[in-house]
């Protein structure tokens, strides 16, 4: 049973009223303004909906980081997809948030319109079935996401491998989450007291994979829930990490997350994939960020198999987009000069806007920033 | 010729004015709309009203024509009997004037008429008079409708945003979204369970009962494009005065709320075509709300937060742990032709 449905409204809003006080407590020894990273698109929407940084006192901050796996794909990726999809032989399956990720010149959804044949899954193991059912296709799974989503996609080409199916395929894109933070620290431009690590991601990872932070950066991690109330207490145990002059990385989301993560999952990720360079809109290019699929399952990767021919894709052009600071968390949604004018969740030009999980979506949908009421 | 037939189409003569036109009044439109005042079939309506008047009017390009629970022309005569009863009128009369594409099937139209008169029966208003016209193929989407409405004001009632003072109860009618969630699902080709529709529908009942029973009622408004969201901030700028709701207070179907959640909705900015918002003063909100629960349309109402002096102007969402949400205007049309 969660935390909230334990407490009534009354009881939420008094232990969540002790915990804002207690982080203002904590915070205030310190001396100097926190600044808290949140790296999953799921926190940062939660985040919103609770109101938090309205609670939160004066010298506490919150930035959102790169966790939207939408949000840090590349044009180029979405061109690649976009040319597959124009071809007469292909069948893309992808989530649906991708539909609307603009890539250079176009989108899946303007493709789709224009009589490609997309089909949104909830799962990369719909795409068995489809793949069945169009023997003369070739069906391409557009395999982007984090830790969360690579064992489901590996498990696919174990099962079309099992299968003997000869038509399916994976445009990848999977990417890790701790080169990235790693990348963040680095990054002399951002400045960040702790983490609020994935709670899905580490599911799948467990804990161990974010030592790095404790060791090499001596910097605060907690990993934690999607409920408010357990966002406020990783933030409160940030705080009182910072104010007591420790770096550990602790688990507020114990019921789930283990500190070796899923085993099986990671098995059957480590039997398909091997971790490569990847690109990460808006960033850059980060080492050992990404997945691609070792030797044996080459027969399965579309960018093997079908090679797009150079020239065919688009020259990448600039937006003016500022989401890469953005996703690093320099920046607010509101310093970008489209935001909110050009660029809005209806006619998005950065993938923040489009995914809902984005960033500029969440600042948009929430408020577009405001985050004082009246005088309080 | 005949319109009987289920196969017919509509043709450019259907809107000429001719013999044929008037076929069409007498087999598709006369038979549903018929009344003493419509068959006089003079230019105009002769009507009888009595004090003082309100009138409206609005017109309708919803896409899909036809979806779960109800048709553009439910939306047609019910958004105009709504408006009239968020003035705090009795509605009488209404016109509707129909705009018909080359090729629309006469059938489609039929259904339309039909489902036209059924919601005004309802309502208690006479279809008076009203205009075809039909254009070339490809010039407008099948059809598009507009209504006018009058009706006669309630006496002693006074609606108006600037009677909205600090302290009053917000009440809000039933579920939010339900509308703009079943139009959303057809659009995007997501299943919904098939309880899950427009909640399109004549609350001048409803409003009458209300009036009734909270004389002192500030203000009634039906939250469609913009959603309740607009609605709040709209009266939180007119009457200077701050809003705050309760987020656990705000009734959400959980399939509308999966809906928003998968395309990055939020039900409070959504639009809603059979729901009633109200500012009452505290000490005639109990009364208020059980003149709404009385209704078939308002059986979910319920209070959804309060008017305040602090911050004029800003509507809030109180969420779960106490935080303070500012729900902003909606900027630009979040979800096109949903009405």
């Amino acid at each position: 049973m969660s935390l909230a449905a334990e407490l009534s409204r009354a009881q939420q809003r008094q232990v969540a009223g002790e915990l804002v006080a207690e982080i203002g407590r904590l915070a205030e020894k310190c001396g100097r303004r926190l600044r808290f990273m949140e790296v999953c698109g799921t926190h940062t929407v939660s985040i919103f909906r609770a109101g938090i940084r309205q609670m939160l006192p004066e010298n506490v901050e919150l930035v959102s980081g790169p966790g939207c796996p939408v949000c840090v794909t590349p044009d180029e990726y979405m061109d690649k997809a976009i040319a597959y999809a124009r071809r007469e032989d292909v069948i893309i399956t992808t989530f649906g948030d991708m539909l609307k990720v603009p890539g250079t010149e176009s989108s899946l959804s303007e493709a789709k319109a224009a009589g490609a044949d997309i089909r949104i899954v909830y799962s990369p193991l719909d795409s068995l079935q489809v793949a069945k059912e169009n023997p003369d296709k070739k069906v391409i799974f557009l395999a982007v996401g984090f830790e969360t989503t690579a064992p489901t996609a590996a498990a696919t080409v174990l099962a079309a491998e099992q299968a003997g199916l000869q038509n399916l395929y994976m445009l990848s894109a999977q990417k890790l989450v701790p080169p990235a933070l790693r990348l963040l620290i680095d990054d002399p431009e951002v400045l960040v007291d702790g983490f609020i690590l994935p709670g899905h991601v580490s599911v799948v990872t467990g804990t161990e994979v974010f030592r790095f932070l404790e060791t090499e950066y001596h910097i605060p991690g907690v990993v934690t829930g999607f409920e408010p109330l357990q966002i406020l207490r990783s933030l409160y145990r940030l705080t009182k990490q910072v104010a007591e002059g420790e770096a550990k990385i602790e688990n507020e989301y114990g019921s789930v997350v283990k500190p070796q993560g899923n085993p099986t999952s990671l098995a059957v990720t480590s039997k398909v994939y091997e971790p490569v360079a990847a690109k990460w809109r808006g960033i850059g290019e980060i080492p050992a960020s990404g997945l691609k699929m070792r030797e044996a399952y080459k027969a399965y990767d579309i960018e093997e198999v079908l090679p797009l021919p150079a020239g065919q894709l688009p020259a990448t052009k600039k937006t003016g987009c500022r989401c890469g600071e953005v996703l690093k968390g320099i920046v607010t949604p509101h310093d970008c000069p489209l935001f909110g004018k050009a660029c809005v969740p209806t006619h998005a030009i950065g993938p923040c806007m489009v995914s809902v999980e984005g960033v500029c979506a969440a600042w948009y949908k929430y408020g577009k920033g405001i985050f004082s009421y009246g005088n309080q | 010729m005949a319109i009987s037939n289920e196969h017919e189409y509509i043709t450019l003569a259907h809107g000429a004015g001719g013999k044929i036109s008037q076929e069409l009044m007498e087999q598709v439109i006369l038979p549903e709309f018929g009344n003493p005042i419509l068959n006089e079939m003079h230019d105009g309506a002769r009507l009888s009203l009595s004090g003082k008047l309100a009138f409206t009017t609005d017109s309708y390009v919803v896409q899909p024509l036809f979806f779960n629970g109800g048709n553009i022309g439910k939306l047609a005569v019910c958004g105009t009997v709504n408006d009239l009863a968020m003035t705090g009128a009795v509605p009488r009369y209404i016109s509707a004037g129909v705009i018909l594409e080359e090729g629309f099937p006469v059938e489609d139209l039929r259904k339309i008429a039909h489902t036209m008169k059924e919601m005004a029966e309802e309502a208690g208003i006479a279809i008076v008079t009203g205009d075809t016209k039909v254009v070339e193929r490809g010039k407008c989407d099948g059809i598009y409708i507009n209504t006018a409405g009058i009706g006669e004001l309630i006496e002693g009632v006074e609606i108006s945003p600037k009677k909205v003072k600090p302290g009053m109860k917000v009440l809000l009618s039933g579920f939010l979204g339900d509308h703009a969630a079943t139009i959303l699902a057809g659009r995007h080709g997501l299943e919904m369970p098939d309880h899950i529709k427009t909640d399109c529908a004549p609350l001048a009942g409803l409003t009458q009962a209300l009036l009734q029973a909270a004389p002192h009622t500030a203000v009634l408004r039906d939250p469609t494009r913009g959603g309740v969201a607009a609605v709040l901030n709209e009266i939180a700028a007119a009457s200077q005065c701050g809003i705050i709701i309760e987020e656990e207070d705000i009734p959400v179907r959980e399939e509308v709320q999966g809906v928003c959640d998968m395309l990055g909705f939020d039900p409070l900015y959504l639009a809603n075509e059979g729901k009633c918002v109200a500012f009452v003063p505290e000490e005639e909100a109990g009364a208020a709300l059980a003149a709404m629960k009385q209704s078939p349309y308002g059986k979910e109402a319920r209070i959804i937060g309060e008017t305040t002096a602090q911050a004029p102007g800003q509507v809030a969402l109180r969420t779960a742990i106490g935080g303070l949400r500012v729900v902003d205007m909606p900027l630009g049309n979040l979800v096109p032709r949903i009405c």
